[in-house]
C-alpha cells in the first residue's frame, strides 16, 4: 500500500550542501520545503568521539552502507561492468549534511576559464586541440555571472582566505574572514614556490580562522587545528557544514521540515511536469508518494543521475551515437603529486583538512598549451591536513611493503615526509559516462548506476607534467629524495584516491548537450530542479564545493522565480 | 629448536606456545604467553608499568580477562594469525611488534563483527571474476577469507617445510607470506594476494587504530610513531619551529575522565 502525503512546495531528494542551500533560500522566501534524507540526523554533538581515526578513516562511519546500494564499474565498454563491493577510490557520505559533513573544506571557486571553456580553447589553439573524442562544452554561464552566487556561499559559509592569486577569477568582496595560520611547513612551501617564480597564496579554507557568524544569524566556530577533518565530522563546528550553518537557517523559518529514513526511489513525471516522488521509510519499508509543486534533485551526483534514470527524465546519453544527454560528461578529478623524504622532523600529525598554501600558475590556462598535449592543469598545493598513523605510511622507493625495513622507514618517515599535490582537471572523452546496469540491483530493487570511465590521454599528459612541477617544488624545499606520482594508467576503483566525482546532470545553454539549463531546471521537466557536481560541463583544477554551493544559491533564485511565474526560465 | 641457539626471544615463546597448546587444556597459560604476560627486559611496559594493557579493571593475577578470542576457535590458527602479523610488523629496537601490540587479538575480534561480516559491503550476486581495477569480487566474507588464508598459511609451511607456520624460521616464514603476497598460492574462491593484502592493512590497523579496539596495547604503536592520539587541537603549537612530542591519549578520555 503507498501513502499519499499532502502536497508541499517544494520537496528535495537529499539534505547536504545543495538539498540545505535550496531549503534555506526558499523558505526563507516563504516557500514551504520538505527534505527527504535517506539517513539520520545528526549534528555536532555526535562528533564528541570523532578523533578515532579507524572507526572514522578506516571503517568509515560516516558513509553510505554499499550493502543496500552501490554502483557498478567497468573501464571500457568492452568489460563487463561489476559491483564496487567495498568502498575505495570515492567515499560517498551518508546521513544529514552527505559529503558536506566529512570533507576537508578547501573551497574554490572555478575559473573564468572553466565556463567558457570550448570558445576560450578553441579561439586560442584552435578548434581541434584535443580531437573529436572529448565533449569539450561551455557551462552556459559565465564566471561573472555566477560571481554573485559564489560569494553569497563564501559568506554563509565563512570562508577564511586571502585575495592575492593574480589568476583567479574578479571578487566583489574580500573572503569573510582572514586566512589561517602560516606554519613551518607551509613557510617552506611558500618559500620555495616564491624562488621560483610562482605566486602562493593561502588556500581558501571552510575550517575558520575565526569565529564567524553568517549573514542568516548562523555562528561557525574558530578552528583548533585537530587534525581529523576529512572523513571526519567537526566537534568544534568549526569546518563549516550544512547541519550548522543552511539546515538550521531553513528550521528557524518554520517552513521547513526534514524527513529522516526515506529513500526516494523514483521521479514521477506526468506530461512535462512532475508531480513528486516516490519513497520507502527505511524504518518501518512503508511507501510513500510526496506530492510537491517542485522537486529538485540535491543528492549525490551518482544518484541524481541514477533518479532521473530510472524514472525516465530526459535522454539517455548512447555512446555510439553521441546523442542524449543523461549519463554524458561523467568527470573526475587527477592527482598529480611529488612525494618529498626530509631529514627534519615536521609536526605532520597536526592540522586542519583546508590548511595549505598553492599556486595556480599551472592551472586552467594561466600558462601556454600551445606546445603541450593537453589543455587545463590544476591547482598545485601543500596542505597540513593532519597525518594519521594508519593512513599514513610513506617509505622512499625500494622498500618493501611489510617487514621490518618497513617498519623502520613508515615510523621515521611518518613525521619527516610531505607531498605537494594537485588538483588536476578532468576532460569529459565519449567513452566516460553514466548509465544504468542492467543486472545488479539496491536493496529496493531498483538497478544500481553503470559507471564507464578511464583515465584518457589527456589526463596521462596532464598528470605527469604537473606531477614533474610539484617534484620541481619539492626539490625546492630541501627534500633528501623526491619522488613524483607514478604515471597514471587505468583508473582503478580500489584505493582511494578523491571523492570529487562530477557530470551525467550537466547545464548549459543548448538542450542537445546539456540535461539542465543554467538555472539548474530539467529541460524535458519545467518543475525539477537538479544540481550538485552532477552540473559540471568538465571538472576544473580545484576541489568543486565552492562551485556546488554556488550553483545551489543560483538554484534556489531559479526555483523561488519558478514559483511566481511559472514556465522555462531561460 | 630456534630457542637453544640465541636465548629465548617473544617469537620463539610463541613457537613453544604453539605446540603446547596442542597438549594443554584451557587457555589461561598460553592466553597469558602469547603477547601478553611475558617479561621483557626492555620494550612496551615501562611507560605504564602495567603490563597487561591499558585496561587494569578487567584482569586477574594471571592474565587480562577482558582479551580473548572470538573468531578463531582453535590456538593453533591463532598462533599462525599471530606469527604471520609479526613478520609483517616485527619487534624491533624502535619497539613491539604485532604481537606485543595485541594485534593477532585485534584482528581476531574484528573478524567476529562488522568487518569480518562484510556488513557495510555490497555482497549480491551474481559474482564474478574482473579485472583488478574492479577490486572485491569474492563471495567470500573478510572473516571467510581469513579463515580459509590461515589455514593456507600453515598447509604451506608444512607442505614446504614438513612444520605448521607458527614453527618455522622467520626467514621461512617471510618466504611463504611472499608466496601469498605474489598471489602464487592457491585458494578457493579468492586470490592469496588478496588475502595477503587484507591480512598487511589489518596488521597495520591493529598497531595504531585507539587501544579501545584492543590493538596498539599501551599506546605504543602510537609512541613510536610520534602520533599522540586523541588531542583537543593544536592551535596552541602548530607555528611552532621544534617537533612537538606529546604524549598520546585515547579516545577512551573520553568517556573515563
Amino acid at each position: 500500500m503507498v501513502t499519499t502525503l499532502d502536497k508541499v512546495d517544494v520537496v528535495t531528494v537529499g539534505v547536504g550542501w545543495t538539498g540545505g542551500i535550496v531549503a534555506a533560500e526558499c523558505t526563507k522566501a516563504g516557500l514551504k520545503v520538505r527534505g527527504l534524507e535517506r539517513g539520520a540526523k545528526r549534528g555536532t554533538e555526535n562528533y564528541g568521539m570523532i578523533h578515532d581515526e579507524f572507526r572514522y578513516g578506516i571503517r568509515y562511519e560516516l558513509m553510505q552502507n554499499l550493502s543496500k546500494e552501490t554502483i557498478t564499474f567497468r573501464n571500457t565498454r568492452k568489460m563487463n561492468a561489476l559491483p564496487m563491493r567495498m568502498m575505495g577510490s570515492f567515499l560517498l557520505g551518508e546521513n544529514l549534511g552527505g559529503s558536506g559533513t566529512h570533507w576537508n573544506g578547501q573551497n574554490w571557486r572555478f575559473l573564468p576559464y572553466d565556463f567558457q571553456i570550448k570558445t576560450m580553447t578553441d579561439e586560442k589553439y584552435g578548434a581541434n586541440k584535443l580531437g573529436p573524442d572529448y565533449l569539450l562544452q561551455d557551462w552556459g554561464i559565465t564566471y561573472d555571472e555566477l560571481e554573485p552566487y559564489f560569494n553569497k556561499f563564501e559568506y554563509t559559509a565563512g570562508i577564511s582566505g586571502e585575495d592575492n592569486n593574480p589568476f583567479w577569477g574578479k571578487r566583489s568582496q574580500p573572503y569573510p574572514t582572514p586566512p589561517m595560520k602560516k606554519t613551518p611547513i607551509l613557510k617552506r612551501f611558500e618559500k620555495a614556490a616564491t624562488n621560483l617564480g610562482y605566486h602562493p597564496f593561502m588556500m581558501p579554507s571552510a575550517n575558520l580562522s575565526e569565529s564567524y557568524t553568517n549573514p542568516d544569524g548562523k555562528t561557525i566556530a574558530a578552528c583548533q587545528y585537530c587534525g581529523f577533518c576529512e572523513r571526519f565530522g567537526c566537534e568544534y563546528g568549526a569546518k563549516t557544514s550544512p547541519e550548522v550553518t543552511v539546515v538550521p537557517t531553513a528550521l528557524d523559518s518554520g517552513n521547513y521540515d526534514i524527513r529522516f529514513h526515506s529513500n526516494v526511489v523514483e521521479v514521477m513525471k506526468q506530461g512535462n511536469k512532475v508531480t513528486g516522488v516516490r519513497f520507502f521509510d527505511t524504518v518501518t519499508g512503508e511507501e510513500f508518494i510526496q506530492p510537491a509543486e517542485i522537486v529538485v534533485l540535491t543528492s549525490y551526483v551518482l544518484n541524481n543521475a541514477k533518479l532521473l534514470m530510472v524514472s525516465n527524465i530526459g535522454t539517455m546519453y548512447d555512446p555510439d551515437t553521441g546523442r542524449g544527454t543523461l549519463g554524458r560528461n561523467y568527470c573526475y578529478q587527477i592527482l598529480p603529486s611529488a612525494t618529498g623524504f626530509f631529514e627534519e622532523q615536521f609536526n605532520t600529525f597536526m592540522g586542519a583538512g583546508a590548511l595549505g598554501m598553492t599556486i595556480d600558475d599551472f592551472n586552467g590556462d594561466s600558462f601556454d598549451h600551445s606546445d603541450l598535449d593537453f589543455i587545463h592543469g590544476a591547482s598545485l598545493s601543500l596542505t597540513q591536513t593532519g597525518q594519521r598513523p594508519i593512513q599514513f605510511n610513506p617509505v622512499p622507493p625500494d622498500t618493501p611493503a611489510w617487514g621490518a625495513e618497513f617498519k623502520k622507514a613508515s615510523i621515521y618517515y611518518y613525521t619527516r615526509s610531505l607531498n605537494i599535490g594537485g588538483q588536476g582537471a578532468s576532460m569529459p572523452h565519449k567513452e566516460n559516462f553514466m548509465s544504468l546496469d542492467p543486472t545488479y540491483k539496491d536493496a529496493y530493487g531498483v538497478p544500481l548506476l553503470q559507471l564507464t570511465y578511464n583515465f584518457t590521454d589527456q589526463d596521462k599528459a596532464l598528470h605527469k607534467y604537473l606531477s614533474d612541477k610539484s617534484s620541481e617544488i619539492m626539490k625546492e624545499m630541501g627534500a633528501k629524495t623526491v619522488v613524483a606520482a607514478n604515471p597514471l594508467t587505468d583508473y582503478d576503483i580500489v584505493p582511494y584516491q578523491t571523492t570529487h566525482n562530477t557530470g551525467g546532470t550537466v547545464m548549459g545553454s543548448d538542450p542537445a548537450i546539456s540535461v539542465v539549463n543554467n538555472w539548474l531546471q530539467h529541460w524535458d521537466a519545467e518543475n525539477l530542479f537538479v544540481v550538485g557536481a552532477g552540473n559540471f560541463a568538465h571538472n576544473s583544477g580545484y576541489n568543486p564545493t565552492g562551485t556546488v554551493g554556488a550553483l545551489a544559491y543560483r538554484c534556489a533564485e531559479g526555483i523561488i522565480n519558478y514559483s511566481k511565474t511559472g514556465g522555462s526560465l531561460v | 629448536m630456534a630457542n637453544e641457539k640465541k636465548g629465548v626471544s617473544r617469537r620463539d615463546f610463541m613457537k613453544t606456545t604453539g605446540i603446547a597448546t596442542g597438549t594443554l587444556i584451557g587457555g589461561g597459560i598460553i592466553g597469558g604467553l602469547v603477547g601478553y604476560n611475558v617479561n621483557r627486559d626492555k620494550g612496551t611496559n615501562k611507560t605504564t608499568g602495567n603490563q597487561q594493557g591499558n585496561n587494569s579493571a578487567g584482569q586477574t593475577a594471571d592474565h587480562p580477562t577482558n582479551v580473548g578470542l572470538k573468531f578463531f576457535t582453535t590456538m593453533t590458527a591463532f598462533n599462525v594469525l599471530s606469527q604471520a602479523t609479526e613478520r609483517i610488523f616485527p619487534e624491533d629496537d624502535i619497539g613491539p611488534g604485532a604481537i606485543g601490540l595485541g594485534v593477532p587479538y585485534f584482528i581476531d575480534n574484528q573478524l567476529a563483527g562488522a568487518y569480518g561480516m562484510n556488513a557495510k559491503e555490497y555482497m549480491q550476486g551474481p559474482f564474478a571474476d574482473g579485472a583488478t581495477t574492479q577490486g572485491y569480487q569474492s563471495r567470500l566474507t573478510r572473516g571467510e577469507i581469513f579463515s580459509q588464508g590461515v589455514e593456507k598459511l600453515d598447509e604451506e609451511a608444512k607442505n614446504r617445510f614438513q612444520k605448521g607456520f607458527a614453527e618455522l624460521e622467520p626467514e621461512q616464514m617471510d618466504e611463504i607470506l611472499t608466496a601469498f603476497q605474489k598471489g602464487e598460492v592457491e585458494m578457493m574462491a579468492v586470490t592469496s594476494d588478496f588475502f595477503f593484502k587484507l591480512l598487511r592493512q589489518a596488521t597495520i590497523e591493529g598497531a595504531y587504530a585507539d587501544p579501545i579496539y584492543s590493538g596498539n596495547k599501551n599506546m605504543d604503536g602510537w609512541r613510536m610513531k610520534g602520533f599522540p592520539g586523541h588531542q583537543y587541537g593544536y592551535i596552541g603549537q602548530i607555528e611552532s619551529e621544534e617537533f612537538q612530542k606529546i604524549e598520546p591519549q585515547s579516545i577512551s578520555s573520553m568517556t573515563h575522565s
